[in-house]
């Protein structure tokens, strides 16, 4: 189990401790703060060189990686994939060692390979490797910013601060995720994140959506969808991933709308408290209604400035953390 | 909670051997620091109070709150934390941070930095830095409760609760409770 991220690459929530999550979940909080000054910036990483290297594209991520290391005052080096020299075929390790030989503190990086991460961190274990998305398998900053959007609504509502309530608030919450599972690494990282602080997580999909093997996963999965939303405190409503094929794992766009779509006449099934959550980009009308995605209990767009305060933590305490300091 | 378990690692290291403030000297040296404001500010009303995260907190608190007796008018007060401006990041053990909120604009104000211990001075060069992201202060000024010397910067204090001459195998505690000097149980 890992104790703290400090001085560490973040590849996965998997074997994340709480008080490691909760660690980066406080000092995100601290990054909430710079971010509200009229000079969002502080020198924590001056002179430090961080990679973005997206081999998938991204709009939000990408952005907000790169808003977080520039407001952590961090020099970043951005590739875009689409006009380098990947495309005439360069491998990841050649990709990587170019990079690395201009002096690099830490990598950003989204593939569409699970594991290429991990892959990563072997050819390059001098600089911190920070996962953006990897195939099916994670997405740890989604899942941080996540568990991190629902502490800081739910602390909101008791007059608190995130930071002063800890997991407490996790405690026996009740988690529901819904949709794409099978192709999605946000599924992954936020069951991760949210049954590690503690809350109870269900999942609802259609057989087909459904990974092939729940062994090892902290979940059950519900068998009456309309049913859960009546026991849910948040729902995760997932992006149907029509990149990935998704498409052929449904009879037809519109019947998954109508089985495990959050439609507007479903979601008045959803006690008044509970949280509607979308890692965007969303599919309007397919897996969530135009209306749902703007009612008030609908956060999506404070996911996506969470963002960047989230990003801020991970990229600060991987890159001037060392794992020593953390026993 | 396991998060704030190790916010006061440094603190459970210390081994305290001496009291040499009670907390009633604290609060005495409190007032007096004070006093010392009021006859050298002029302008009181620009006077912005803070207290460096997280050692200066509670000081600056009472600082303020004597200024706002003797003075019986409201002080403008916040905090400032400066982990995020540090040089020394990597040559000491990771420090906890808390935010910093500073209320109203620091532009033409003067600020009064509030700290527990002055020891190297980088965490006041930290937070001079921190301030120029919140405006330009007309001037700031430097209160502390325990000068204990060793400074590896050009760096000197306003105010001065106490001259402690210290060896660098020592430790100071100092809070609004009492002053102690010790050691640290894993040098």
């Amino acid at each position: 189990m890992i104790t703290s991220i400090r001085g560490r690459n973040l590849l996965t929530l998997d074997g994340l401790t709480p008080a490691a999550i909760l660690e980066i979940l406080d000092t995100a909080e601290l990054f909430v703060e710079v971010n509200q000054r009229t000079i969002k910036k502080v020198p924590a990483l001056k002179g430090r060189v961080v990679a973005s290297l997206f081999f998938e594209e991204s709009t939000r991520t990408r952005l907000s990686f790169e808003t977080a290391a520039k407001r952590l005052s961090a020099d970043v080096l951005s590739l875009a994939v689409a006009s380098s020299s990947v495309k005439k075929g360069e491998s990841l390790r050649d990709t990587i060692a170019t990079i690395d030989a201009l002096g690099i503190d830490a990598v950003v990086m989204r593939h569409q390979s699970s594991g290429a991460a991990h892959q990563l961190s072997g050819y390059v274990p001098h600089v911190r490797v920070i996962n953006a998305g990897d195939g099916l398998h994670q997405h740890p900053t989604q899942g941080l910013l996540d568990a991190f959007t629902v502490r800081q609504v739910l602390a909101e509502r008791v007059h608190a601060k995130g930071s002063e309530t800890g997991r407490e608030l996790f405690t026996g919450l009740h988690v529901l995720i819904v949709g794409d599972i099978r192709h999605s690494r946000v599924a992954r990282s936020d069951i991760a994140a949210y049954s590690a602080l503690g809350a109870e997580v269900r999942i609802a999909a259609p057989g087909t959506l459904l990974p092939a093997s729940l062994d090892d996963w902290p979940v059950s999965v519900v068998e009456d969808f309309d049913e859960a939303l009546e026991w849910a405190d948040v729902v995760g409503v997932l992006r149907l991933q029509r990149e990935r094929g998704t498409g052929s794992f449904v009879p037809s766009l519109s019947e998954f709308t109508e089985t495990y779509g959050l439609t507007t006449e479903r979601a008045r099934r959803l006690r008044r408290s509970a949280i509607i959550m979308h890692p965007g980009p969303m599919n309007r009308g397919v897996e969530i209604d135009s209306g749902v995605a703007d009612l008030p209990s609908a956060v999506i767009e404070r996911q996506v400035s969470n963002g960047v305060p989230i990003r801020m933590a991970t990229l600060y305490l991987s890159v001037t953390g060392s794992p020593e300091e953390t026993r | 909670m396991d998060a704030h378990a190790s916010s006061s690692r440094a603190r459970d290291s210390f081994v305290p051997r001496t009291l040499l403030l009670s907390g009633e000297d604290v609060h005495r040296a409190v007032r007096r620091m004070a006093h010392e404001v009021v006859e050298r500010v002029r302008d009181i009303d620009s006077l912005v109070v803070l207290g460096l995260q997280t050692g200066g907190v509670d000081f600056g608190e009472s600082l303020a709150d004597a200024l706002a007796e003797i003075t019986t008018s409201g002080v403008a007060r916040g905090t400032l934390d400066v982990s995020f401006y540090r040089d020394d990041v990597a040559q000491r053990p990771f420090i906890n941070s808390a935010a910093s909120s500073v209320p109203v604009d620091l532009s033409d104000r003067l600020v009064l930095l509030v700290d527990d211990v002055l020891f190297t001075g980088r965490t006041i060069r930290s937070a001079l830095n921190a301030l120029g992201d919140f405006g330009r202060p007309r001037a700031v000024q430097l209160a502390v409760m325990v000068d204990r010397g060793h400074r590896e910067l050009p760096i000197r204090p306003d105010y001065v609760g106490k001259n402690l001459p210290t060896s660098l195998s020592e430790e100071i505690v100092a809070t609004v409770e009492g002053v102690w000097i010790g050691t640290r149980s894993d040098s």
